[in-house]
């Protein structure tokens, strides 16, 4: 049999040129005009991104099809895989060898996900999964926004196990968090979901790429020096244990089975408990650092609004028209979804006598606000959507003014 | 005994419980003797060596030898070895599954592995059971044998592993039995030492569930049962309802890691043009 030859060649030089130009001019603090999965590729790169494994879903895809030039220039590798189960595993393979990694994807792959997510919360394995959001359940709404995912990304996969979930609302926030992301999956040893809609993903805003010195990059704990008496997953005070890589000498072992210290299986309840111990406690005792939100006109405000994504816009123009009719309406955008901020939310409800959760979804935050509210006589209205369509200003400004 | 002692001072990991989760007589641990000898007459440097397995009674090899190990989620271990491999071209990567791992759960990704001919060893173990979950059938089970899910009989036909991997692409398929210690062994030396996606089929004796519901006895009667069941295809004609062993084919591919690697060197030669392109335009 004959061996067939492959021959490398540029199927559209303009594409790549004007993707080249984009980038370079990341190199100075230019203005640019992105798309929201254009910004989170070059902010994924800019952080530092090494291996990018991914299906193509709508309207995810865009960032694959940049990656997959990019990556290359930058002498990093890009994959496309059979399916979203072997995106995830690929991704997860790719970081044990070294390399910072990420995949794209939306609700039905999402799901798909799963399982292997679980498996990267388990074996502590940084990365970054996006879901730009879609109109579900199932195949749903292609092309329109929903945050129907919200919860998802907080108990898709099974059993116990902490998450970190970042949600930005401009494409300027999505350049910036992106990186965030980064560098939360490298400092904490987790998985890092970073949450989008389909209106982020597509729509088009400036972009002012902040100068490179001034991005602050973290990577993740390194054994020291000496090989002898390595535990991948030791517990100590610092309740992240340092990652050696693949091939550098550690020779380490890492399964999905709940494990030792060492990474191997166990049935002993006291190395259980102490993992499930340190692992949450990885998060739980860093909260202050996770945990980012955006208070806008709070110090005098009667109502609240709540809001996260795409929606936090609409949210904040009501907030606006409410000021210019004297209503004394706050803000506040969340950034960070999951761990979810409590604090905040409970300190800013003992100021006001309504909260408004608006969301593309029947109540998914909302629910977790009231949790967290926890009955403090304050009422607390939900504007919700599932239709394909967004939030609109005045749908959040008839709650107000009720 | 002579080779062997130290072989489990150099290859097994010193500070693991043993004995093993396997039961006494169980082929695997022959095909990880075949795996450790074929590595240490090859010279491969241990810390250069991932070991990926899937799920069931084969995938808990890796956990044992004194490599990088990776016990993935079931039917992934392709997936999981894919990402190392390309993260890191120089690690040498040996991927372990059973039957059910490989081709029922696993299929989707085995046929793309092969379709890729990525640089990896593949090592099935073909038990005709999943015998860890206690005896189900899997896609290799014969027609007409008895599991712990078909009580009346297996009535969907096995589907053979080499052949699905000749056809998917692999540079480098063949199959033994665990009775047929030597060829195994040459076939996994070969199968490492060649670039590219290399599959060794062995089939091997799950006596607890498999022989226990097909009344196939003891270990050393399933052996007898490879020998006198299974033919080499070399030379040999066709024998009818005898499983075949060899090499199914070996063939010159391209190998995805090495291609990828010319696309990376490619752009950033391109790109390296394009930045200087745009400083000497700007320069002027």
């Amino acid at each position: 049999m004959q061996k067939t030859t492959v021959d490398i060649k540029f199927a559209s030089p303009k594409r790549y040129i004007e993707d080249n130009v984009i980038y370079k001019k990341k190199l100075e603090q230019e203005v640019m005009f992105l798309s929201g999965n254009e910004a989170c590729a070059y902010g994924a790169i800019k952080a530092g991104l090494g291996f990018y494994a991914g299906y193509p879903i709508t309207p995810s895809t865009e960032i694959a099809e940049i990656l997959s030039g990019r990556l290359p220039a930058h002498g990093k590798v890009f994959i496309q895989m059979e399916d979203e189960i072997a995106s995830m595993g690929a991704i997860i393979g790719a970081s044990l060898a070294g390399l910072k990694s990420m995949t794209a994807t939306s609700g039905p792959g999402f799901s798909l996900m799963q399982e292997n997510l679980g498996y990267a919360c388990m074996a502590e394995v940084p990365c970054v999964v996006v879901n730009v959001q879609r109109g579900g359940p199932s195949t749903g709404l292609p092309t329109s926004p929903s945050q129907s995912d919200m919860l998802q990304a907080r108990w898709g996969t099974h059993g116990e196990h902490p998450i970190i979930a970042i949600y930005p609302t401009s494409i300027q926030e999505t350049f910036e968090l992106i990186i965030r992301a980064f560098n939360l999956a490298e400092k904490y040893r987790t998985p890092v979901i970073f949450l989008m809609d389909e209106v982020i993903g597509h729509m088009r805003e400036k972009v002012v790429a902040p100068l490179e010195e001034s991005i602050k990059i973290v990577n993740r704990k390194k054994p020291e020096k000496d090989t002898v008496g390595y535990q991948p997953f030791v517990n100590d005070e610092s309740d992240v244990p340092s990652m050696a890589s693949f091939g550098e000498g550690y020779r380490f072992h890492v399964t999905g089975l709940n494990h030792d210290q060492m990474g191997f299986p166990t049935l002993r309840k006291d190395e259980i408990n102490a993992w499930f111990k340190r692992v949450f406690a990885k998060i739980d005792k860093n909260l202050e650092d996770i945990i980012t939100y955006k208070k806008e006109d709070t110090h005098d405000m009667e109502t609240l609004i709540i809001s996260y994504g795409i929606s936090a816009r609409s949210a904040r123009a009501a907030k606006r028209m409410a000021r210019q009719k004297g209503k004394r309406v706050g803000l506040l955008v969340l950034h960070t979804i999951w761990p979810f901020p409590e604090e905040i939310i409970r300190k800013l409800a003992s100021k006001v006598n309504k909260i408004i959760v608006p969301e593309l979804n029947r109540g998914q935050i909302k629910q977790e606000v009231e949790r967290a509210v926890c009955d403090r006589g304050v009422e607390i209205k939900g504007v919700n959507k599932i239709d394909g369509d967004i939030i609109t200003p005045g749908e959040i400004l008839k709650h107000v003014e009720v | 005994m002579a080779r062997t002692l130290p072989l489990i001072y150099k290859y097994l990991r010193s500070n693991k419980k043993f004995p093993s989760v396997w039961c006494p007589g169980c082929g695997i641990g022959i095909v990880l003797g075949g795996i450790i000898r074929s590595i240490d007459d090859l010279g491969i440097s241990r810390d250069d060596i991932v070991m990926v397995s899937g799920i069931g009674c084969s995938g808990r090899m890796p956990v044992y030898v004194d490599f990088n190990t990776l016990h993935t989620t079931h039917g992934r271990a392709l997936t999981f070895a894919t990402g190392v491999r390309l993260a890191n071209p120089r690690l040498k990567v040996i991927v372990v599954m059973g039957d059910g791992d490989a081709i029922a759960i696993g299929g989707n990704h085995f046929i793309h592995a092969c379709r890729r001919n990525i640089e990896m060893t593949v090592i099935v173990v073909n038990n005709f059971i999943y015998g860890m979950t206690g005896g189900q059938s899997s896609p290799t089970t014969p027609t007409g044998d008895i599991a712990s899910t078909c009580p009346y009989g297996n009535i969907a036909p096995p589907l053979d592993i080499c052949e699905l991997a000749k056809d998917c692409g692999a540079g480098y398929v063949a199959k033994s039995t665990v009775y047929h210690v030597v060829e195994m062994q040459k076939y996994i030396t070969y199968a490492l030492k060649k670039p590219g996606f290399s599959v060794v089929e062995v089939l091997s004796n799950c006596h607890t569930q498999y022989g226990k519901y097909n009344q196939r006895g003891s270990p050393r009667e399933m052996f007898r049962w490879f020998k006198e069941n299974t033919f080499l295809l070399k030379g040999n004609d066709w024998a009818e309802g005898k499983q075949p062993r060899g090499v199914y084919i070996d063939r010159e591919e391209v190998c995805y890691t090495e291609t990828y690697q010319k696309i990376i060197n490619k752009a950033q030669d391109y790109e390296r043009e394009l930045i200087s392109e745009e400083e000497g335009v700007q320069g002027d």
